[in-house]
């Protein structure tokens, strides 16, 4: 409700706005994708609605999320099962699976013969965090984490189950996660948008990642994430042709301006203003931009730290690089991808190479929002779309296997912006296979996140073809066990 | 109701609705249960007082009339409402009361109301509260033409209900618009295209009185009024090239558009239009061109993703063609009556079942082909030979040899039964159902076969109140930008009430009783004195009619992506005019589905197509559904995975970059350029043209002024600097043109990228 008030007030306002002609202010944005402008240089009402936004004090004020796509298996990562090597090969009890669906994949198995970890487990930190050894880098942050081991989903395929993760439904059509964020609470950044997304891919079997995860669903399109890639052209047609120089462009985009105030002159349709400004806006972010891919200002230590990739362009590393220097700059949600974590088969050695392409950049942005301070209010978010078996996809072998998808039980890692720091939250059975303790389900995690950034997820919603819609749809509960 | 109880339900909205609802905050002096009081009943009781069975609180019902009017469970003389006694009403009663326990909406809701609908409330109870059924199920009537004082002004019908409005609200219409500016609307509006230089020479400097009847006819029996009408159809039919899902492999249902641009062309009337893509493949002696029509309904998405449980999936097909069904004929959200009754409209889950099971015989399969070039249509389906094609289904644009698969529909001899889904789940079977609609609506009676042509038998029912409605409003949308039903994909209890709620009903009957003929009401739209108005909005109109809900000036828009990508290709005189045939794939950002794709599949990589393939009308261009095309999606184009029917509109500065850096653009800049230099003109002469040719007028002496200034001072720098002149053209595929001086080309191809810049250039 408080939104929706907000809304129609921001409606009002901006009628008024244009009815008194108060032109010329440097930089009204309408409708634009840098909504605090419009608060900023609005009339006195407008700047009084903005505290209105949030709910209550935040803990966090952005996100970083590291989505890894294709659901890394729990059991090679975050959850140790010592007692399964006893079991290998054994047959997964039925009051285990309890008649559990699966997936087209394995449901014409046999047998499900168990297989444990391949990969061995250390102790790190005085939190004493168990963390596979596919992991040395982000287990020497480990007092810095938060291992929740008792996420749950309902969908058993990628496309439902990450559709479900970003956007609180397993069917695509809703905002994303970054979209409510925006819409919620805007961007703190005059020249970049709220929400922006990076992606990369790893060498292991990977599946697609689509346009809609990142898209604003029913709510204005000015929320929706914004690509950052690799290479020259960051953001798509930022660049001036070959052979213009910025000069060059700035006169054109005067002489536009100088046309399109004619044409106001004339027509008096207040769009016409909202275009000179829209094209001032580009022009701010064609120079915002580059200087937000420059990484020269980086120093050799920073470098050092999140490893020599992080100076190829679109590879996992720049992008954990990226994030924060988004996050310096105010971007309230950047959302990184990272392919290749669908292991059906051969999933000790895919893993493994998946795991480093990701773990010394992921624990390196821990430790530089840490040195900088940002830390205590960026909340850093790792994990995939569901889990996997603790049964062997195909025929058994205890090296080389592979896992199918599991949706009762998986591990994330979440750090930073009110988590609680050095713990581990809720606890599977023996197996992986069930949750013994302490179950969070998609939307339990999300009113979490949202809460965390100062919003009630009750509270947060939008009417769309008058249904009021929200992020976490009709459940969701916070977690109060892994807020500091 | 009967048709006298209408006609003074319509008399009392049009004396309430002398402001556009949302825009009036007075309580008005005669209160309508629909315009009024429903709305606010509906956002905020219903829920938990609706028509959702299963979670109404306290046994109580405020959505219909015996609900409204019953006593109290526990107390048989206190009454829900009390007709002319608010103070004895209950449902007023709790609305004010002091006691938190005792209040509605609850606090812990998240809703209230409001002083202004507390008052509304209140005096509708004190006016003796009359009930009337929800507007939109009502048939609609034609009611006599309104009183105008301006009486000279209206061309047609549709001016006598905009006019009336206006004067109500103390506005007068604006003028007519200039003549080029018509010229340039009515073109833009029915085309997608800015009027060719034969055109203009044609009808600019024609002062007859029939010109613009003319121009009319002649743009209406253009091939290209198909494309621009087929282009707004595919959003709601939810059309692409690509199957969806994760792995998203290539699907051929180009030949199903195909038929859309020819339907559209041949005005073939909407009934048929519709009948054909619900049911033509049940028709008696069904032909190709009908069972081709049926590829709307397997137009949604489908997965390759191995491992899916196929029965989900194919339930998920199911569903998609009951939502379209609702959303693209009826203006429901039937949607949300899938898991439970609906919140706010009279539609049950049974009922929503009963839509469902017109669609659930298909011999389909969740998951059937896999992601590779022979999975592009699952069965059922329609090959098209070459000989069909010549044959029977000329329009197809197939060259010789090449695949084309259609998905088509058809019904299993046994047909499925169909059961509710508890909570909407494809594995939580409840009682089975048969074929049905949903009553409030109209009861899908014995004289209706149970199959998808029954049911399009029963929308095409003089008696049903939604399909022309629905129909005549998406019209008029597409021409004014917004509906008189705002909300058109929703008539609702939610959906925004009618702005003319007369005006609508006449237009919905007299088109069902002219043979449902789209071009005619095109037609009878375009003639009208409320269209042809110009589009300049002073103060007043400024203030009182922000959002041009009274029409009181003519539709000034930003263009659909289509047109926009269009305009430059058509002005330029790069477009190639073939219509129809596979989708091409244009300029793109490099890497875009590289960076997303399963690492799979044919789709895997962008391949650019080349020559005559790169300036095909926009409505042509591949749509990969993970991946869709990025110019359409940054202005505004869904992204095809379910039906939408009304698209948003937004302004963002990624939109600046596009028109600006495109590759499209720059090289029809340069290609316009140096076509006018080959003239031999001088600059002068040139601007005026790439105004002409732009924006279909001359530019006024300021602006010609400015721009030759600008070009000039771009010319004596690139003069001296013809490398960087020569590298500023290098963009794009079209050959440089030979023997034209290279500076002055760039200085103004520049000046023409400006022009292509304007805001007007951009707006119909």
């Amino acid at each position: 409700m408080e939104k929706e008030l907000l809304e129609s007030k921001l409606n009002i306002n901006r009628r008024a706005f244009f009815s008194k002609l108060s032109l010329g202010v440097g930089s009204l944005a309408l409708g634009s994708l840098l909504i605090p402008d419009l608060f900023k240089n609005g009339d006195a009402d407008l700047t009084e609605a903005l505290p209105g936004l949030s709910h209550f004090a935040p803990k966090a004020k952005r996100i970083i999320y590291l989505f890894q796509s294709g659901a890394p298996s729990q059991l090679e990562s975050l959850d140790y099962k010592p007692n399964l090597k006893k079991l290998l090969g054994t047959e997964l009890p039925s009051s285990i699976r309890q008649g559990q669906r699966l997936t087209g994949m394995t449901s014409g198995q046999a047998s499900f013969p168990i297989v444990g970890s391949a990969i061995g487990f250390k102790q790190y930190g005085q939190s004493g965090t168990w963390i596979s050894d596919l992991f040395p880098y982000i287990g020497r942050v480990a007092d810095d984490i938060c291992v929740v081991r008792t996420l749950h989903t309902e969908a058993i395929n990628h496309d439902p189950a990450i559709t479900f993760f970003q956007t609180g439904n397993q069917q695509s059509g809703r905002p994303s996660m970054g979209a409510w964020l925006s819409y919620g609470l805007g961007s703190e950044n005059q020249n970049l948008p709220a929400f922006m997304v990076l992606t990369s891919r790893g060498k292991g079997n990977s599946q697609g990642l689509y346009a809609h995860l990142w898209g604003s669903g029913f709510l204005n399109s000015i929320h929706q994430g914004v690509m950052l890639r690799g290479g020259k052209n960051p953001v798509l047609y930022l660049k001036d042709p070959e052979g213009m120089s910025q000069l060059d462009r700035r006169r054109m985009l005067d002489q536009i301006a100088s046309l399109n105030q004619q044409t106001y002159d004339q027509i008096g349709d207040p769009e016409t203003l909202a275009r000179i400004q829209q094209y001032e806006m580009a022009y701010r972010m064609q120079t915002s931009v580059p200087e937000l891919m420059d990484l020269n200002d980086e120093n050799d230590a920073t470098v050092k730290l999140y490893g020599p990739d992080c100076l190829v362009p679109g590879s996992y590393a720049a992008n954990a690089l990226l994030a924060r220097r988004l996050a310096e700059r105010g971007v309230r949600f950047i959302q990184l991808y990272h392919q290749g974590w669908d292991q059906h088969g051969n999933l000790p050695n895919e893993m493994a190479g998946q795991a480093k392409d990701v773990d010394q950049a992921s624990a390196a942005l821990i430790t530089d929002l840490k040195q900088r301070g940002m830390l205590e209010d960026t909340l850093v978010i790792w994990g995939g779309e569901f889990g996997r078996t603790v049964f062997c996809q195909g025929n058994f072998n205890e090296t080389n296997y592979g896992r199918d998808h599991h949706p009762r039980c998986f591990s994330i890692w979440m750090a930073g912006g009110g988590i609680k720091p050095g713990t581990v939250y809720g606890e599977t059975d023996d197996f992986s296979y069930n949750i013994a303790k302490d179950p969070v389900h998609v939307h339990d995690f999300q009113a979490t996140i949202m809460h965390l950034m100062g919003l009630n997820h009750e509270k947060l919603i939008f009417k769309h073809q008058g249904r009021r819609y929200r992020l976490t749809d009709v459940s969701g509960k916070i977690v109060p066990g892994i807020m500091a | 109701m009967g048709s006298i109880g209408l006609v003074l339900s319509l008399i009392a909205l049009s004396e309430c609705a002398k402001a556009p609802g949302a825009l009036n905050n007075a309580v008005p002096d005669v209160v309508d249960f629909n315009f009024h009081v429903k709305p606010i009943l509906s956002d905020r009781c219903f829920k938990c007082h609706g028509p959702d069975a299963q979670k109404r609180e306290a046994n109580l019902r405020l959505d219909t009339k015996e609900g409204l009017f019953q006593h109290l469970k526990d107390a048989k003389n206190q009454f829900v409402i009390v007709p002319g006694k608010p103070e004895q009403s209950e449902l007023y009663r709790r609305l004010v009361h002091e006691d938190p326990e005792q209040l509605m909406p609850p606090p812990n809701s998240n809703l209230s109301l409001n002083e202004n609908e507390k008052q509304i409330l209140r005096k509708w109870i004190a006016q003796g509260a009359k009930y009337r059924k929800h507007w939109a199920f009502i048939p609609p009537q034609k009611t006599t033409l309104p009183k105008v004082r301006l009486s000279d002004w209206p061309k047609n019908e549709i001016d006598h209900f905009t006019l009336a409005k206006m004067e109500a609200n103390g506005l007068k219409p604006n003028e007519q618009a200039e003549w080029p500016k018509l010229i340039r609307r009515l073109s833009l509006d029915l085309t997608g295209l800015p009027p060719s230089d034969d055109l203009l020479k044609r009808y600019l400097n024609n002062t007859s009185p029939n010109a613009y009847k003319k121009l009319v006819e002649e743009l209406l029996a253009s091939p290209r009024f198909g494309e621009r009408m087929a282009a707004y159809w595919l959003d709601i039919a939810r059309y692409a090239d690509s199957h969806g899902y994760q792995d998203d492999g290539p699907r051929t249902m180009w030949p199903w558009r195909d038929w859309v641009i020819h339907a559209f062309n041949k005005n073939i009337p909407y009934d048929k239009f519709v009948t054909w893509q619900l049911a033509g493949d049940l028709l008696p002696k069904a032909n190709k061109e009908q069972i081709l029509a049926t590829g709307f309904n397997r137009n949604h998405k489908i997965t390759q993703e191995g491992g899916v449980i196929d029965e989900e999936y194919r339930v998920e097909y199911v569903t998609d063609r009951t939502n379209t069904f609702g959303k693209a004929f009826l203006g429901l959200t039937l949607e949300c009556s899938k898991c439970h009754d609906h919140k706010y409209d009279p539609i049950s889950q049974k009922e929503y079942f009963q839509v469902f099971s017109f669609f659930n015989n298909v011999p389909e399969k969740g998951l059937y082909g896999v992601i590779d070039l022979v999975s592009l249509g699952d069965p059922p389906n329609m090959i098209l030979y070459d000989k069909t094609i010549k044959d029977t289904l000329p329009f197809i644009n197939k060259k010789k040899g090449d695949t084309a698969i259609v998905m088509i529909m058809q019904d299993m001899p046994k047909p499925r039964t169909t059961y509710i889904l508890k909570r909407g789940q494809y594995d939580l079977h409840g009682d089975s159902v048969k074929q049905g609609t949903p009553k409030s609506v109209m009861a899908f009676g014995n004289q209706y076969d149970p199959n998808r042509l029954g049911l399009a038998k029963w929308l095409f029912e003089a008696k049903n109140p939604l399909t022309a409605r629905v129909f005549v409003n998406r019209i008029w949308m597409e021409i004014f930008g917004m509906g008189i039903v705002k909300s058109s994909d929703d008539f609702g209890n939610q959906g925004e009430l009618p702005t003319h709620p007369e005006l609508l009903d006449w237009l919905a009957v007299d088109f069902r009783e002219n043979g449902w003929d789209v071009k005619r009401l095109v037609r009878q739209i375009l003639l009208s004195a409320t269209y042809q108005q110009s589009n300049k909005i002073d103060a007043k109109k400024r203030e009182k009619d922000f959002d041009n809900r009274l029409l009181a000036r003519g539709p000034r828009l930003r263009m659909s992506a289509e047109m926009l990508r269009d305009n430059w290709l058509a002005s330029s005189g790069l477009m190639n005019h073939e219509i129809g045939g596979p989708s091409v794939k244009p300029y793109q950002p490099e890497g875009l589905w590289e960076d997303t794709n399963p690492g799979r599949g044919p789709l895997m990589f962008y391949k650019q197509d080349r020559l005559q393939k790169l300036y095909r009308r926009s409505l042509y261009t591949f749509w990969k559904r993970t991946a869709p095309p990025p110019f359409m999606l940054t202005f505004d184009a869904p992204m095809r995975d379910y039906c939408v029917a009304k698209r948003v509109m937004t302004n963002t500065p990624l939109q600046a970059l596009n028109m600006l850096n495109d590759p499209q653009m720059l090289e029809a800049a340069r290609f316009l350029a140096a076509n006018l230099l080959k003239e031999g003109t001088n600059p002068e002469t040139q601007i005026k043209k790439v105004f002409l040719r732009i924006m279909a007028r001359e530019p006024l002496e300021k602006e010609l002024k400015e721009l030759s200034q600008y070009y000039q001072i771009r010319y004596q720098e690139l003069a001296k600097d013809r490398k960087k002149a020569e590298k500023l053209l290098a963009i794009g595929e079209i050959p440089q043109a030979k023997g034209v001086d290279m500076a002055k080309c760039a200085a103004l191809s520049e000046t023409i990228q400006i022009v292509y810049n304007l805001d007007e250039a951009i707006t119909r």
